[in-house]
């Protein structure tokens, strides 16, 4: 459920992919996290995910989240960029395409739902299909 | 540390149970495991509950309990972690008296989920992934399982036909189960019938939505040294792994369950060889897959031709899901850990009627939460 304080603090990550990195091992995370899972650091320099990314993984969800069912199918897919930071996103305009583990993907900026009973407009980021 | 074991189990049917309310259905799992170890009193009760806040609008699940139970002001929690809440309750309870403070715990687990609509259903259990990052982005847990399957079909050549040989195989042993909420068996061709779900699941893929409940009464070994329908739980292990499956370094392999066994193993002084029968966590068919290797029955990638042998089925190697499963005797998600503790203890005493596994006595259970972020794995010893 989201509320629009909720929206509002999530703002950072869904409208520029705004991410942080360990200042000790390297490690990207998407979300931003306080302390590192893989050296215990606590020092992070901000940073944003690149804009082009792979398909790790994918799906077709043909029954889905009851904010979704207008747009059935929909592509989903776990996307992962160059600094080794995956995250999971929408297929932007999906219209019944193939996917495949290894396609390239842009990032772009799209509205995702009308969340809760008040319908609050939640945009962020889909991965909209390269064509090659 | 003492041994411990399990002296009582109980189980109510599952399915849609219009008639039953949640409160209903754990006392009445927990009466038959009370009679069946023949106690009246309780030191304690865990109760394995993953959202009755969202499923009912009740929390406070501990006391709501021990209060329609009977047994007193006695003190009662409520143990969440997704749907391996009920094999967390269990864990607790063998710690509880373990560790000596206890003499008599009730581990049991209940949901109530048909009072919900099925899209109110699947926010409900998708409470268990990452609200953030997953769920606000469209995900549900059908499809995070695609995607692992969807991973694991790229990476080891896992086909189509090995998934619903697992789901074919759980409704063969479902339909001798008169307590499961679908008894009876399904064709290969009505698996890939059923509507598509999400890529490459269908429907039949699935586990389903499910009212029921069970429960175990946990005690001392050395209380029970002569009893030959006491059970002994000689290992047990937990783990977990990142809460959205993205941030995982495999998302072909599920780390938490592969952990959680190599503790119980240990514990046990245990090798997968020894196992002669398991329950594990099919809440889609790839899950089954995946636990096998994790459990390491069968080598990483290995887990689809594995099913297609045979070997898990009924009169196979290593009998998996007897009880029917998560698929066929359907997966209520708090109770799903007890139940699946339920099915090993009846098979180990012998008690297991048509799907009865001869000479049964070692068996395992494998229960996890959200996609993989956590497990509990219990080994099982008939008492010498």
């Amino acid at each position: 459920m989201t509320t629009p304080a909720r929206y509002w603090r999530e703002k950072p990550q869904r409208y520029r992919l705004e991410a942080n990195k360990c200042k000790k091992c390297g490690k990207v995370f998407f979300p931003p996290r306080l302390v590192c899972d893989d050296c215990g650091g606590r020092g992070f320099t901000a940073v944003r995910l690149p804009e082009e990314g792979t398909i790790a993984t994918w799906t077709v969800v043909h029954t889905g989240h009851p904010a979704f069912t207008d747009e059935q199918p929909y592509g989903l897919a776990i996307v992962e960029f160059k600094d080794g930071a995956r995250v999971l996103m929408q297929i932007a305009d999906y219209h019944g395409e193939g996917l495949k583990i290894g396609q390239k993907v842009q990032v772009k900026f799209r509205k995702i739902q009308a969340a809760g009973e008040s319908g609050v407009l939640c945009y962020g980021y889909k991965a909209a299909l390269c064509s090659e | 540390m003492r041994d411990v074991a399990i002296l009582g189990i109980g189980v109510t049917k599952f399915g849609e149970l219009w008639d039953k309310s949640l409160r209903d259905l754990f006392v009445e799992a927990s009466l038959a495991a009370m009679d069946d170890a023949k106690v009246t009193k309780l030191d304690m009760i865990y109760a394995g509950c993953m959202t009755g806040g969202l499923f009912n609008g009740q929390e406070h699940i501990g006391s709501l309990m021990a209060d329609y139970l009977g047994t007193g002001p006695i003190p009662a929690l409520r143990v969440e972690s997704a749907c391996a809440s009920g094999g967390s309750a269990l864990a607790s309870a063998v710690i509880a008296v373990a560790s000596g403070y206890y003499d008599v715990v009730l581990a049991g687990g209940v949901e109530k989920m048909t009072d919900v609509s099925g899209g109110k259903a699947t926010e409900a259990l998708g409470a268990a992934a990452d609200a953030d990052y997953e769920l606000f982005l469209g995900a549900t847990f059908p499809s995070l399982y695609a995607m692992m399957a969807v991973a694991h079909m790229h990476a080891y050549g896992t086909t189509r036909k090995a998934l619903t040989e697992v789901s074919v195989k759980n409704h063969f042993h479902g339909s001798k189960n008169p307590k499961a909420q679908y008894p009876f068996e399904i064709t290969p061709e009505a698996v890939l019938a059923s509507p598509m779900v999400s890529e490459p699941l269908h429907l039949l893929d699935c586990s389903p939505i499910t009212d029921g409940a069970a429960a175990v009464i946990v005690v001392p070994l050395e209380k029970v040294k002569k009893d030959k329908r006491a059970v002994r739980i000689t290992g047990f292990g937990r783990s977990t792994d990142t809460i959205a499956l993205h941030q995982r370094k495999d998302m072909a392999s599920i780390g938490a369950v592969a952990r959680a066994a190599e503790a119980a193993y240990k514990m046990a002084g245990k090798t997968p060889k020894d196992i002669h029968l398991a329950e594990v966590h099919d809440c889609f068919t790839i899950a089954e897959i995946m636990s096998y290797e994790a459990l390491g029955f069968c080598p990483k990638g290995k887990g689809g031709e594995f099913v297609l042998s045979g070997a898990t089925r009924l009169g196979g190697r290593i009998p998996v899901n007897t009880s029917g499963g998560l698929k066929a005797k359907g997966h209520p998600v708090g109770a799903t850990g007890i139940a699946q503790v339920c099915e090993i203890t009846s098979q180990l005493r012998g008690e297991a009627g048509q799907r009865q596994v001869k000479g049964a006595r070692t068996g395992l259970t494998s229960n996890m939460g959200g996609s993989g972020a956590s497990a509990v794995v219990h080994i099982l010893e008939v008492n010498k």
